[in-house]
């Protein structure tokens, strides 16, 4: 602590950030006690910041950033424009033939994993016997690794496809939309179709925090769990057919508009209800999701926004076809051919569509370097999603619609462009459970990061972050035998760079 | 275990006197701006610039940002105080409402985009401390802003009469005999910091580097845009004359609507004017209309 007064004494608000990485170092090896295991989980960072923008307008990260990759109000208009300064500039035309608008992000980092009570091997009671054990692990990785290429095709027709892997390079589509702007002359018509995310105000892929327990908000993605000793939730292989995340990229058709300013937002989408999966992936039913957001100028403080989202959609419940697929494995010892058969269901044919919504309420509050970020959050499941009960079955008995409550509060210091605090906290509360045989609290989340964010360069060519952050997470009821708490931290430190 | 708390509270000590009381001292020793209602402050708008503008109007406010060299229209030198956009006579200082004017607007076809996401205060901090940057801003008062008389009635004899003062007033040599930019002068023409410029192309749109409506565009050959070679013809013409002007350059926009042009287009001579000019082809996605 000493050393740490010391150098914040002598040195500026650089030394102050290497004080409190050094903090955090120290917590790292504090923790660091337990012997490290294979199987590190790995954090699945898929966040948006693009230098190919900065250098195609010679413009600081900081200008569209507050810190990247979360949006300053011009960013977001920049955005919100089809990537268009509107300078009569943003046309490829008028770039160097050579520019390319490709952007790569990776992060590489030293973390720790906890998991309180993880579902393992009983030693003692060989093969089968299965006990909850606390598994700590650590190690140096790294991340996935994301490729942007965003920009305009031509003046008011633009684009994004992002190119994604995990850390073993296995790649993905995560975003792939195309986007025709200012229709008409007008900020009120845009369209876009494709795979995109959603039009929310509090967005996902510019998180600041990048852990497993934190890299997501964990009310975007709550789904009910289903009751003690049958824990896998919705969408878990071999249980119902519906899964999904607010948070995740949809498919579809959007049409947004907003005021010249872009104080005033507006967007309606029709999706295709697969979770951003591509091709025919459970049913054909569709989805919608509105959102809407004001922002308002208070005095000295700057500008407030508030916004609401909707999201009304449906999923299947079964399969009206199977397809049985008999595959040669190669011959047994008597040469006989031996073959496998396997009965799938045929992707697209999924029916039985049973209704869910997410609702909720966003503000986004400034005192100059201080902002928090407020949000309110409802859920609705039907009974047979809820239950992962086909809906040509009878519903179990008891079983009831799951509803739930959940809140977000988060809030950042950013003493300047170089240096952001973060801290958040995150509350998911069951208002209704599947069964009422339930515990009341069964399945609720809380979730509590802190975090920092060094930037050590300003540059309008590349960007580089100091990256450190504690989550801890808590579910009620969900250890997957004894139905006691889970509780899983998460300790990242990391250098997260993009060019 | 004292000898911390000493070192914490002295450290305690700095951190609030780095955030609340030093720039606070600043900016009650710097000039403020003044627009509406809105008083600026220097050091809240030091915070913006080292946010916003530093990369291309760089650390000293000369233009010389890291991505100056990059770009084809320089960055504004905030040292010489050398403005385009003014309402005041060529020459002079800017009012703070012509400095946020352009902020809000951005400057069409160069790389300053608008400003128009941020508060007003926002804007009123950010004039106020490119204010700084200059010592003329201490010497010297922006000058008196320009009387623009009430716009006369539209007549196809003032749109005439316009066509004839720009061959007279040899506004073609620049800009060409169409407006677009294109006149025997146009390839020799630099900026003050001797960067080839272009005269603007009337043919290409409705927005002007200083405005878009017929006031703004009044404004701009009454003041001049200082570091250009626009120059100022406040000395030359009167303000009748600046008006028809207006409405003659109003059918050089041939791809914009205006009452000008259709009052032009519903002439023999103006229709046959303006078809000839109007150029059809594939379009390229520059957004530039032929």
């Amino acid at each position: 602590m000493s050393l740490c007064g010391q150098r914040a004494v002598k040195k500026r608000v650089s030394g102050v950030a290497s004080c409190m990485l050094f903090g955090f170092l120290l917590l790292v090896f504090q923790f660091a006690d337990s012997p490290p295991a294979s199987g590190l989980p790995i954090p699945s960072i898929k966040v948006n910041a693009l230098p190919a923008f900065a250098r195609k307008y010679g413009m600081p990260c900081s200008s569209c950033h507050e810190a990247w990759p979360k949006l300053s109000p011009f960013g977001q208009a920049f955005k919100d424009n089809g990537y268009q300064m509107g300078n009569d500039r943003d046309a490829p035309i008028f770039q160097q033939p050579a520019y390319w608008p490709v952007t790569f992000r990776m992060t590489t980092f030293w973390h720790r994993e906890s998991q309180n009570r993880t579902q393992v091997d009983d030693p003692a009671n060989p093969p089968l016997g299965q006990m909850e054990g606390k598994i700590t692990t650590h190690g140096f990785d790294w991340s996935g690794l994301d490729f942007h290429t965003a920009g305009t095709l031509a003046k008011n027709y633009s684009f994004y496809v992002l190119p994604a892997s995990d850390n073993t390079a296995s790649f993905h589509f995560e975003a792939v939309w195309a986007r025709v702007d200012n229709i008409l002359g007008s900020s009120w018509l845009n369209i876009k179709l494709g795979k995109f995310e959603l039009d929310n105000l509090l967005s996902e892929k510019r998180i600041l925090t990048l852990t497993n327990v934190a890299g997501t908000y964990a009310n975007y993605h709550f789904q009910p769990l289903v009751s003690p000793g049958n824990l896998a939730g919705p969408g878990a292989v071999g249980e119902g057919l519906y899964t999904f995340g607010l948070g995740d990229n949809q498919v579809g058709l959007e049409w947004m508009g907003h005021s010249k300013d872009d104080r005033t937002r507006v967007s309606a989408a029709v999706l295709s209800s697969k979770d951003g999966q591509p091709g025919p992936v459970t049913g054909r039913g569709y989805n919608g999701f509105f959102a809407a957001s004001r922002a308002f100028q208070l005095g000295r403080l700057g500008l407030q926004r508030i916004g609401a989202f909707a999201y009304i959609g449906q999923a299947p419940t079964f399969f009206q076809f199977t397809q049985t697929i008999t595959t040669p494995v190669g011959t047994d010892a008597n040469g006989v051919a031996v073959s496998s058969t396997a009965t799938n269901p045929v992707g697209g044919t999924g029916i039985g569509n049973k209704g869910f919504y997410r609702d909720g309420l966003i503000g986004m509050w400034y005192f100059n370097k201080l902002d928090v970020t407020t949000m309110f959050f409802h859920g609705w499941d039907s009974a047979f999603l809820g239950s992962n009960t086909p809906a040509n079955q009878l519903l179990p008995t008891g079983a009831r619609a799951p509803t739930w409550n959940g809140g977000l509060f988060e809030t950042h210091y950013n003493l300047n462009p170089q240096l952001i605090l973060i801290n958040r906290y995150e509350l998911i509360r069951m208002s209704r459970q599947v069964f009422a045989t339930n515990p009341e609290n069964f399945g609720n989340e809380d979730v509590l990061t802190f975090g920092l964010r060094y930037y050590p360069f300003i540059s309008s060519r590349a960007g580089f972050a100091y990256h450190s952050e504690y989550a801890i997470l808590r579910q009620r009821g969900a250890s997957p035998i004894n139905g006691l708490n889970l509780t899983t931290s998460s300790l990242l430190l990391g250098f997260d760079f993009a060019f | 275990m004292s000898l911390m708390k000493i070192t914490k509270s002295r450290i305690l000590g700095i951190v609030i006197l780095a955030t609340f009381v030093f720039p606070l001292a600043a900016s009650a020793q710097q000039g403020e701006s003044h627009i509406g209602k809105y008083t600026g402050h220097v050091g809240t708008g030091r915070q913006l610039y080292f946010r916003y503008c530093w990369g291309c109007h760089g650390f000293r406010g000369d233009g010389n940002g890291e991505n100056g060299p990059y770009l084809n229209i320089l960055p504004r030198n905030f040292v010489a105080a050398t403005y385009k956009c003014r309402s005041t006579p060529t020459g002079t200082l800017p009012t703070d409402q012509d400095l946020v004017d352009s902020l809000v607007r951005g400057l069409n076809n160069s790389n300053m985009p608008s400003w128009i996401t941020l508060t007003d205060q926002n804007r009123a901090d950010l004039v106020a401390f490119i204010k700084t940057f200059s010592p003329r801003w201490k010497t010297d008062k922006p000058g008196d802003i320009i009387n623009v008389p009430a716009e006369p009635a539209l007549t196809v004899d003032s749109i005439k009469h316009g066509k004839e003062l720009f061959t007279k007033l040899e506004c073609w040599k620049c800009h060409g005999a169409e407006g677009r930019g294109d006149g025997p002068s146009a390839s020799t023409l630099t900026d003050s910091n001797d960067q080839p410029i272009r005269p603007y192309n009337f043919a290409a749109g409705s927005r002007f580097k200083c405005g878009t409506s017929n006031h703004d565009l009044y404004k701009i050959f009454m003041t001049g845009l200082d570091g250009t070679p626009m120059p100022s013809f406040a000395d030359v013409i009167k303000p009748e004359d600046a008006w028809d002007l207006v409405h003659y350059l109003r059918t050089l926009q041939v791809t914009h609507k205006s009452p000008e042009l259709a009052l032009w287009m519903s002439t023999k001579e103006g229709a046959e004017i303006v078809n000839a000019q109007r150029i059809t082809g594939t379009p390229t996605g520059s957004g530039i209309k032929q």
